[in-house]
């Protein structure tokens, strides 16, 4: 048992590693990737000026779009890994090894949540020092849970596609691509969720941002309570559900996938 | 009594055809197969003979469609998680790793995924380096390296859990002669540290083979035809006399000595610089080679070289599977 931990937190590090390394070896990357964000968000912040809008919102703009890295960072760092993973002969190696399968996902999850939050701090603070926010912090406690949580959720869901992606093979690169775009609206990146209704918001809501970034808003900006689309308090909890969830659901498809592609001898690329 | 570290019983894989309406492709047709402690087996076969899907079910990769398979004793189906720790495998041409991490860090990364200790590992992998001689590269980035560097640091990764089992399928893809000669040096080597442990190789070179082979099975068509020692298996073509001739270049006469009584099978390759035709045939008994001579004569063509040879794994291999082993890709 214990060793079994062991060799799974060893697993973890080692994994993690790749990113966190790999990522330091690229700087110009990193500065890509701090700016783009920048440029987008800035376009809402110049129009909810030119229109007037409260001031609260340019705040709004500048926590959403540093967000984005993190959805991004799942749809490439997680969802399409094991798949690009698999042609490389890489995932091979991962499925005959002893340490967990969570382990390696765990790492990835580890080791991308470093990089993009470096990422998204760097965003953030360049943002809000060019277009001068000003919050008005409701709660740090609620804030930081409320943005761990929606992570795990987030991480978890992104686990989840890793399998998912695997089974469905080429289509991969079309799916994360179909999904990036549409996800800055539902999820309300660079406007409050509650704009969209409550039907469009509640569907929104599965995936962890929308209410992750609804939460830390109201936190973050006293007078955005009104346009919640929920109560902070009632997010956590949702969040929660969201985090077991997804976690056990993660490594049920994980499972199956592992089964279904020994059975059928998809796990593996034919060439080898 | 010698520990099976190896088995199968009946050991069927098939394939699902790439359309429904596609017959599926049977991989390996009801294979026994025994290796033991100690040993290093080699799989022979054609291209598409089944060797990398027999690796794949032993190495847990894949299920078997029926039939049994054990290694270390454990089922692969069942068992799987007992059998992780013991084994790893290495196979030519995977670009496995990530190409921003350095030699040493990816070797370490695999190292980790067995649980092994950083300054074990670390030990290890150093000795692993001076073998194939990646030393001087221990910090390169991965995706630097030559094909061939990268398969230097494949086989290194393979060994860095220190397993019991092996498996090596073609491991020397891609390596040239000198890279090639020390690794089959160290694999004899491992095996003879511990006698516990066990290789199995699959590879095209019929002269690695030989050389590094205690016993070796030759499958074709997902079926295993001959398992034995290299030597054993070279009684198999030992009556029958076998000859190498190289003539000047023949056009369309090779079916008539193909069809010739008392030629058993016959391969041969033109040399287009030389102008020349090479000859290697088995034949029922020596005095066919007079009667060869004849008829060379008669098309007027001039006999080069001829000499008898010794058989060789090559002859086995094309009496019992009818064709040369075709090199990779080649
Ligand atoms: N994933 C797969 N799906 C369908 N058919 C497959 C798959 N993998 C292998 N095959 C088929 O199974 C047969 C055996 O393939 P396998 O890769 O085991 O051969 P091999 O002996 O390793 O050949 P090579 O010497 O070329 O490596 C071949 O006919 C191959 O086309
Ligand atoms: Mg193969």
């Amino acid at each position: 048992m214990r060793d079994s931990i062991i060799l799974n937190l060893r697993a973890v590090w080692a994994r993690a590693y790749v990113r966190i390394v790999g990522a330091n070896r690229e700087p110009s990357w990193i500065i890509a990737e701090t700016l783009l964000p920048l440029f987008s968000l800035s376009a809402y912040v110049f129009l909810y000026k030119a229109i007037d809008a409260p001031a609260q919102f340019i705040g709004f703009v500048i926590l959403g779009g540093t967000m984005t890295a993190y959805w991004i960072a799942i749809l490439w760092g997680m969802a399409a890994q094991f798949y690009w993973e698999k042609t490389s002969g890489q995932f091979a190696l991962y499925l005959i090894a002893p340490m967990s399968r969570m382990a390696i996902l765990m790492g990835m999850a580890v080791g991308g949540f470093f990089m993009t939050t470096i990422r998204a701090v760097a965003t953030l603070i360049i943002g809000c020092l060019i277009f001068r926010v000003e919050f008005q912090v409701v709660s740090w406690v609620y804030l930081i849970l409320i943005f761990l949580l929606s992570m795990v959720a987030l991480y978890g869901m992104g686990m989840m596609f890793a399998s998912l992606f695997l089974l469905w093979g080429r289509e991969v690169q079309h799916l994360t691509n179909l999904l990036q775009e549409p996800i800055y609206l539902f999820s309300g990146f660079y406007f409050p969720v509650k704009c969209l209704g409550t039907w469009v918001s509640s569907f929104a809501s599965l995936i962890p941002l929308t209410l992750g970034l609804d939460g830390m808003r109201q936190c973050l900006f006293g007078q955005a309570k009104a346009m919640g689309f929920m109560s902070f308090k009632l997010e956590v909890l949702i969040l929660l559900g969201m985090d077991i969830v997804f976690l056990y659901l993660a490594g049920k498809m994980h499972r199956i996938m592992e089964y279904k592609g020994k059975k059928e001898g998809t796990l593996t690329t034919r060439w080898q | 009594m010698q520990t099976e570290s190896i088995k199968t019983e009946q050991l069927t894989r098939a394939y699902k055809g790439k359309k429904k309406a596609d017959p599926s492709v049977i991989a390996l047709d009801q294979v026994d197969l025994s290796v033991y402690e100690g040993e290093l087996f080699g799989l022979l076969g054609p291209n598409g003979a089944g060797k990398t899907t027999l690796i794949k079910i032993l190495t847990t990769l894949l299920l078997p469609t029926s039939g049994k398979a054990l290694v270390a004793g454990f089922d692969v189906d069942k068992e799987a998680q007992k059998i992780k720790p013991l084994i790893n495998m290495v196979s030519g041409g995977e670009e496995s790793g990530y190409g921003i991490l350095t030699v040493v860090e990816t070797i370490w990364m695999f190292s980790q995924f067995y649980g092994i200790p950083n300054k074990v590992a670390k030990e290890r992998i150093d000795k692993l380096l001076e073998v194939v001689g990646l030393k001087d590269n221990a910090k390169t980035k991965v995706y630097k390296l030559s094909t061939g560097m990268r398969q230097k640091m494949n086989f290194a990764r393979g060994f860095v859990s220190d397993p019991k089992i092996i498996f090596l399928d073609e491991p020397m893809l891609g390596l040239d002669v000198e890279a090639a000669r020390t690794c089959r040096k160290f694999i004899k080597n491992w095996l003879n540290e511990n006698p516990t442990r066990t290789v199995l190789l699959t590879t095209h070179y019929l002269v690695e083979a030989d050389e590094l082979c205690d016993r070796i099975a030759i499958i074709n068509h997902g079926k295993i035809v001959a398992c034995d020692t290299p030597d054993n298996l070279k009684l198999l073509v030992q009556r029958e006399p076998i000859f190498q001739l190289e003539t000047t270049m023949m056009q369309n006469e090779i079916d008539e000595f193909k069809q010739m009584a008392g030629v058993i099978d016959l391969t041969y390759s033109h040399n287009i610089d030389k102008s020349t035709t090479s000859f290697r045939m088995r034949l029922s008994k020596e005095e066919v080679i007079a009667k060869i001579i004849g008829t060379l004569t008669k098309h007027n063509l001039k006999i080069i070289s001829l000499e008898k040879r010794e058989p060789s794994l090559e002859d086995v291999f094309i009496k019992l599977v009818g064709k040369k082993i075709e090199e990779e890709d080649a």
